[in-house]
């Protein structure tokens, strides 16, 4: 290590559910140089300082969505956020909020995997087609009705910025509502109807009160809170239709 | 045995944790005087209602020092309300194209913004004419 090394100290929030009755703070004095992300300060913390941290990442360029945290009580992506922008400052670093902790910074996603499921991520033909008729076809205005909610990365920074989800963790929440809303603006897609339900329940849209917190944090500008709000109008279309047409839109 | 015992966070005084939270509080609390203002206006009717001398009591009541206090602080918390309810207007409504270009944010919070500015405008222009 040289003379003009900076050394950085990065506050960890760590959990270990076999010892730990709560979470507790832990520092580490981490070398650095200016090319470094928050990433990189906790992995030289496992590789040399402690291996018993815990974390998820796998891309290291803002793609896989594995590695977001609470760098200094901001959602972001550890891959894409850099210690130089701290020093000579600490810097905090914590597992998402409003998810439980597992163990140090991974967080439990289950709730969020069985809200992906629920909104049946993929199109649902309006009608079935064979091979021999060839591929859909859309026109670029057809594209950009969707493509923007079709960015997002499931890194669920925006859970962590939305205190309706952490007040109500069976609110649906953002990320899952973009990307119900991708699938139900395809013109290929006939699946809107049974989608609806889901954004009309108890745990649908109307949780949200319009923080928008989560458009702010999203690193791939998906704009969830466009997509929910967007789905409080078509909801409640949804609702009062019902009483201009026989078959009716809200259940 | 199963070593899992997922640590659930406390939501206790969330909006206090991070500055975006602390403004939207803020800007959700200057609804509490939209909502106050309509309550004297009401009061207002209500006095109208009664005739000439209860009406003339309202109108009394209105000169008060305490009363104009309000009033410009309401102005400022209206204000307020007015700027945030379009600055988030963007995010809730569905993409504008115009000439194949999507309208901007901006452009949608400023068309918002000028339209207020318009009606109060002319709403006290009326008000002003009448009163001459
Ligand atoms: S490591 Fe993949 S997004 Fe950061």
């Amino acid at each position: 290590m040289s003379d003009n090394q900076k050394v950085i100290e990065i506050e960890v929030l760590r959990y270990h559910p076999e010892k730990d009755k709560e979470p507790h703070k832990q520092v580490f004095e981490v070398p650095f140089t200016d090319d470094m992300s928050v990433l990189q300060g906790v992995q030289y913390i496992k590789d040399y300082l402690d291996g018993s941290l815990s974390f998820r990442w796998s891309c290291r360029m803002a793609i896989c969505g594995s590695c977001g945290m609470m760098i200094n009580g901001e959602p972001s992506l550890s891959c894409q956020t850099f210690l130089r922008d701290y020093y000579p400052a600490r810097v905090r670093v914590e597992a998402l909020s409003h998810f439980p902790i597992e163990r140090d910074l991974v967080i439990n996603m289950e709730g969020f995997m069985e809200k992906l499921e629920s909104i049946q991520p993929y199109i649902i033909p309006k009608e079935p087609r064979t091979l021999q008729e060839g591929e859909y076809l859309q026109t670029p205005e057809q594209l950009n009705e969707y493509e923007q909610f079709s960015s997002c990365i499931n890194c669920l920074l925006c859970y962590a910025a939305c205190p309706q989800f952490g007040l109500n963790s069976s609110f649906i929440g953002p990320a899952a509502t973009a990307l119900l809303h991708r699938y139900n603006v395809d013109s290929r897609d006939g699946g809107k109807a049974e989608r609806m339900e889901l954004i009309n329940s108890e745990e649908g849209v109307f949780n949200c009160t319009a923080v928008g917190y989560c458009s702010e944090v999203c690193p791939k500008h998906v704009d969830p809170a466009n997509a929910v709000n967007q789905n409080k109008t078509i909801s409640a279309a949804d609702y009062f239709l019902r009483f201009l047409t026989p078959k009716g839109g809200a259940k | 045995m199963n070593k899992r015992r997922p640590y659930v966070r406390s939501m206790d005084g969330w909006w206090r944790k991070n500055p975006f939270f602390v403004e939207y509080m803020i800007h959700e609390g200057t609804a509490l005087f939209v909502a106050a203002y309509a309550g004297i206006l009401l009061n207002g009717l209500v006095h109208l209602s009664q005739g000439e001398a209860a009406w003339n009591v309202w109108l009394l009541g209105l000169k008060s020092s305490w009363y104009i206090g309000f009033h410009v602080l309401t102005l400022i918390a209206l204000g307020y309300h007015t700027y945030t309810w379009f600055k988030i207007m963007p995010r809730t409504m569905p993409p504008v194209v115009v000439g194949g270009q999507r309208l901007s944010a901006w452009a949608i919070t400023g068309s918002g913004l000028a339209v207020a500015a318009a009606a109060m405008a002319a709403l006290l222009g009326l008000v002003w004419g009448m009163a001459r």
